[in-house]
């Protein structure tokens, strides 16, 4: 199985975030980018299944900066092909933008399997992962936590909410959204990645035209802004009640 | 003598290559003193002695299906006690720890602690930016040397506990104070200081070591300074030890050596009587670790201390009870947990209630927290006093 793994910077939040001169975007000065966790758990899922099942790995990103070592990591750790697409992303560049660069780079490579994190810090306009695969025309299946692969299908573990977990048998190629990998990102020695960096190949594929379509803007950017806080009711069950009663009169909640 | 031959001979090779005096294996006389002093040597599948023979026997495929090496916290003990002075803490096991990582398996807390030395400089992944926030607040501004850009006696490098850890910055704090005090004209590296690479290096991460070291030693080399004094013995140990080869070699003195050094500036200006019964817990790496054996400076200090009555616990010196911090053992309390049922800093502890001293001084960044978590989880907290020399020195000076 050919897997596609994409990967996405984000802003590392060790760093304080400031907002830019414009009001609506991240002061990007000072940012520093970490690759998003949860595509980090996309690639090990591809590892895992290239052990299993053969096949190979692909990495593809954005160049947001700095991203060689995060690619030369991920040939330490096993991929295969390490895609960097260049182009003008220096402000940042939001989903919808992104997904149209990706499809254009996807179509030079062969995969029956994308894989990239669930969701992302810094998704304002939605993931990429459902975006993607309405583009492609391709199933999608997000909160993902682990894969079996036979008889040229697939099946993805999905989790909801309240502990329930689905097994959803999807037809291939499909997009699938990686909340967990089903073990945690492999640790690799810094001496594999400085030998990846003399013997790898980062490949490097032109952005074109970036086409902005149907992504919501940002009209402003704000601190979370702390307005009341909240107020404990103390005394004994009979003072609680009558305090709650007078409260929700108050406020109308009971005539 | 009998030749090692193994059936894993690129492990054994490894093994030479990453240790000065690697070929002392061979003299290895199987006994076991190494396996004894051990602390966690009853848990381990292989304790040293263990790992030589079945290396000689060639069969040491088995080793490395097993993690009870990650028990090992690079204490030093079986290596200071080796009668066949064979390299065992920085040598055979720390080769093993390579390999075992090369393998991935690294337990998951160590693993943070390793990706986060790679992408911030410091095991507890905070912002580098922030690595001189502590000593924002002086009124005496603490030096960064990028800033001043002037020559000092003595560069100071704090370390990544000492810098983040809200336990440990009081104590550099308390140091930079001392360091006032003295007159001394001195510098921190700021920003531009990273992990010193002790721990990573005996956890096996050579790679990591000398990307710090590389990264330290150029920071080092920007700057005129007499000497290095450092507040963290780990520090102290791969500057002094490792640090050489790669390429690297500068003055460094532990902070105790150099306040011994400075004892007459310094008893004039200890005008505070601090009447406590205090013990002092000896740690590895300026102790029996490649025979650094700092072991009477800072008992000097301590012993400056007007109204101070020093308590010698039994384990002291060459013999001191680590910590359990060494080596990576910083962040395997868990995985320890699992397989002891036992903390080795709650063991130090223990001899130091039974000591009857009110308070135990340690001068190492890992020590304060550690020990005072031992306590805490012994329901004791009330019944000692964990405090930096550092610590103690600024009360007797300050009030």
């Amino acid at each position: 199985m050919d897997i596609a793994v994409l990967i996405k910077f984000v802003p590392d939040l060790v760093e304080e975030l400031e907002i830019g001169a414009s009001g609506a975007a991240l002061d990007r000065t000072f940012l520093r980018l970490i690759p998003n966790e949860q595509d980090d758990h996309a690639l090990e899922q591809a590892l895992l299944l290239k052990e299993r099942h053969g096949g190979t790995v692909t990495v593809l990103t954005l160049d947001t900066g700095d991203v060689d070592e995060t690619l030369f990591t991920a040939v330490a750790k096993g991929a295969d092909r390490v895609i960097k697409i260049t182009g003008d992303f220096g402000e940042g560049i939001n989903n919808h933008a992104a997904v149209t660069v990706l499809d254009t780079a996807l179509k030079n490579i062969s995969f029956d399997l994308i894989l990239t994190g669930t969701q992302a810090v810094d998704d304002l306009d939605g993931s990429i992962g459902p975006l993607l695969a309405a583009r492609l025309g391709l199933p999608y299946v997000g909160y993902v936590t682990g894969v079996t692969s036979a008889d040229g299908k697939i099946v993805a573990r999905k989790e909801y909410p309240g502990g329930l977990i689905a097994e959803m048998e999807v037809r291939l190629p499909a997009v699938l959204g990686i909340q967990a990998a089903e073990k945690p990102p492999r640790y690799v020695v810094t001496s594999l990645i400085m030998q990846a960096m003399k013997t790898a190949q980062i490949e490097e594929t032109e952005a074109g035209a970036v086409e902005v379509r149907g992504a919501a803007g940002v009209a402003r950017m704000s601190r979370p802004e702390a307005t009341t806080h909240a107020e404990l009711i103390e005394g004994d069950a009979d003072q609680v009640a009558d305090a709650l009663v007078t409260l929700f009169k108050e406020r109308g909640l009971l005539s | 003598m009998t030749t090692v031959s193994t059936n894993d001979h690129s492990f054994y090779d490894k093994v030479l290559e990453a240790t000065p005096r690697g070929e002392r294996l061979k003299l290895c006389l199987q006994c076991g003193m190494c396996s004894g002093i051990c602390p966690y040597g009853f848990a381990m599948d292989y304790p040293p002695r263990s790992l030589v023979a079945a290396l000689r026997a060639d069969d040491f495929a088995p080793v490395f299906e097993s993690e009870t090496i990650w028990l090992c916290v690079s204490c030093f003990a079986c290596t200071s006690i080796c009668p066949a002075q064979i390299p065992l803490t920085n040598g055979l096991l720390a080769s093993l720890k390579t390999e075992m990582l090369i393998r991935r398996k690294v337990p998951a807390e160590l693993q943070t602690a390793l990706e986060n030395t790679r992408r911030y400089g410091n095991t507890l992944g905070e912002s580098p930016r922030k690595r001189a926030a502590w000593a924002r607040d002086f009124t005496t501004p603490v030096p960064i040397m990028a800033q001043t850009k002037e020559p000092v006696d003595v560069l100071w490098f704090v370390g990544d506990y000492a810098s983040y850890h809200p336990r440990v910055q009081p104590v550099s704090k308390a140091m930079a104070k001392i360091f006032q005090a003295l007159g001394v004209r001195f510098g921190i590296l700021g920003p531009e200081e990273n992990s010193d690479g002790d721990v990573q290096c005996l956890a096996g991460e050579r790679g990591l070591f000398e990307m710090l070291a590389q990264k330290n030693g150029k920071a080092f080399r920007k700057y005129q300074f007499k000497e290095i004094v450092t507040t963290d013995p780990h520090a102290y140990n791969v500057f002094k030890n490792e640090y050489p080869s790669a390429g690297f070699s500068f003055p460094v003195k532990h902070y105790t050596q150099f306040l011994a050094e400075h004892l007459e500036q310094l008893k004039p200006l200890l005008r505070h009587e601090q009447k406590y019964r205090v013990t002092y817990h000896d740690p590895c790496c300026i102790g029996r670790a490649n025979n650094n054996n700092i072991y009477e400076e800072p008992r000097r200090v301590l012993k400056v201390i007007p109204g101070l009555e020093f308590i010698e616990m039994p384990h002291n010196r060459v013999n001191s009870i680590c910590c359990g911090g060494g080596g990576g053992g910083n962040w395997l309390d868990g995985f320890a947990w699992e397989r002891t049922h036992t903390r080795m800093s709650e063991w130090r502890v223990k001899e130091a209630l039974d000591s009857g001293a009110q308070i135990l001084a340690v001068c190492c960044p890992y020590e304060t927290p550690r020990f005072e978590d031992a306590l805490k989880s012994m329901g004791r907290e009330k019944e000692l006093v964990v405090k930096d020399i550092a610590e103690l020195l600024a009360d007797a000076i300050f009030g």
